[in-house]
């Protein structure tokens, strides 16, 4: 049976080359770098290349290149190490209500912790709003985290906006900017952001290498304790393959950028273009500043879940609500938080392509897509409708 | 200890929350890029510095001018005197 894999937002293949560069040190380049001799030297200089690398990918200088494991872990360092470092000039943190797991539950980790913090409001395409953070600084604000776009509806956020307000009030900014890194151009000045995430895995890198990006002079407290790995920063002994791996993935995503996303674009518009054909099927996010690959959609009196059992059934692997929370099969709070009423959110379905998708799989995909949502409605409990679907239907942002 | 105030340094070095034994790496480093008679400024949390810092000064022959004790961190100021 064909497979054509639509879910990635959650993860990519590894480039040939990039596993290429990994292979030395998964084998004979095994050394320490906090070795003195040969072994540790070697392994040293591969990850100050590969630091470098990352650097050039969003304009950083090295020194300001941080790895870590995850763009999870990346995300609890900025909120914990700025919150925690910053926590005698005020105990307010703004956050958005589209980010991911890593960073709302961070920020609850804060408020246990003694921190306030003010979760901002999304518009019904996911836009937070530059004004309603300005509202919302306290005396007592010390750090603002918005995500670059949410891999969830796509939504690209007004980030360079959002540092102006902040940087009036000299309110250090972290962006959640792992779905972009790679994927869109991301550059640290330019948006003006103190610290930002990316994981390789996400530009068809490994996963285990991700990065956070700290302004020089900024400081932060370790999450990790330990020896004096990234300066003292972040302790533990470096996965050195995986970090080899995101610098070659960095370089050649550099170099692709512009001719992975005039691959993608097109393709995304023709699924939001056939689908916006499809009764009561609604597009998610805004239609213009989203993600290359990305089309999410509402499909009503379905449930995201069964969506996703007949398109695997069909070999179209994709997802609902956000990558992780498709388990726990409750409505997604990304898109509650854009208005969206809890029943239409069930029929949550993401697809997001990739450079290995073809024309052919769109095709594919938006043939079979529309007979899979007849099948469901019919045999579906709720056809005639949810018990709210009037407040969800008018809720629902695309036809316009 | 030797406490100071006003000093005016060349270089700064802000190594706060950095773990030991950073400071003693970013000393060395620092140092090795100072002129004669150039001063360094390490802003350091680590209670350890108090007694690593002027050991490190007598050891390598530069002049530990002294400290600032400021709220959040400590600020030594070392004068490059060894050749």
């Amino acid at each position: 049976m064909k497979k054509i894999y639509l879910d990635h937002v959650a993860t990519n293949p590894l480039l040939p080359e990039v596993l290429d560069a990994m292979l030395p040190y998964l084998k004979e380049d095994y050394g320490n770098p906090l070795s003195v001799y040969e072994y540790g030297m070697k392994a040293k200089t591969a990850i100050e290349d590969a630091r470098e690398k990352v650097a050039g990918l969003v304009n950083a200088k090295p020194a300001e290149i941080i790895f870590t494991a995850s763009g999870a872990e990346a995300n609890n360092f900025a909120l914990r190490g700025i919150a925690l470092a910053k926590q005698n000039e005020g105990k307010h943190v703004l956050v958005s209500r589209m980010e991911h797991h890593s960073v709302l539950n961070s920020a609850r980790f804060l408020e246990k912790s003694g921190f306030a913090v003010t979760y901002l409001p999304v518009d019904k395409k996911g836009f937070v709003d530059p004004e309603t953070v300005k509202k919302s600084i306290t005396k007592e604000t010390v750090l603002i985290s918005v995500t670059h776009a949410s891999s969830e509806v796509g939504t690209i956020e007004p980030i360079k906006e959002i540092v102006k307000v902040a940087k009036e009030k000299n309110i250090v900014v972290h962006t959640d900017a792992v779905a972009t890194t790679g994927n869109i151009p991301v550059d640290v000045k330019a948006l003006g952001v103190d610290l930002l995430s990316m994981a390789a895995h996400q530009f068809y890198g490994p996963k285990g290498a991700a990065a956070l990006y700290v302004r020089q002079g900024l400081r932060i407290v370790p999450l990790i304790y330990g020896g004096i790995q990234e300066s003292g920063r972040r302790a533990g002994t470096e996965n050195v393959p995986a970090i080899v791996g995101m610098g070659k993935a960095a370089e050649i995503a550099r170099a692709a950028l512009k001719t992975r996303m005039d691959y993608l674009m097109p393709m995304r518009d023709r699924i939001i273009d056939a689908m916006s054909g499809v009764e009561r099927v609604y597009l998610t996010g805004d239609r213009e500043q989203r993600l290359p690959g990305h089309a999410s959609f509402c499909v009503e009196y379905i449930e995201g879940e069964a969506m996703l059992l007949l398109l695997a059934a069909k070999g179209i692997f994709s997802a609902s609500g956000s990558a992780c929370s498709s388990k726990a099969l409750k409505a997604s709070p990304v898109l509650l938080s854009m208005g969206i009423s809890s029943s239409l959110a069930q029929g949550s379905i993401v697809f997001s392509l990739g450079m290995d998708n073809t024309a052919e799989d769109v095709d594919y995909l938006v043939n079979e897509f529309p007979a899979v949502i007849k099948r469901l409605r019919e045999i579906s409990p709720y056809a005639q409708g949810w018990g709210d679907r009037e407040e969800g239907g008018e809720q629902c942002t695309v036809k316009e | 200890m030797k406490f100071v105030e006003n000093v005016k340094p060349d270089v700064t070095s802000d190594i706060v929350y950095m773990m030991c034994p950073m400071h003693l790496l970013k000393l060395e480093e620092q140092m090795k890029e100072l002129e004669q008679g150039q001063i360094l400024e390490i802003m350091t949390d680590y209670d350890g510095a108090l007694e690593d810092i002027p050991a490190w000064c007598r050891k390598t022959g530069n002049e530990f001018l002294g400290m600032e004790d400021s709220a959040d961190f400590y600020k030594f100021y070392i004068k490059k005197s060894a050749r």
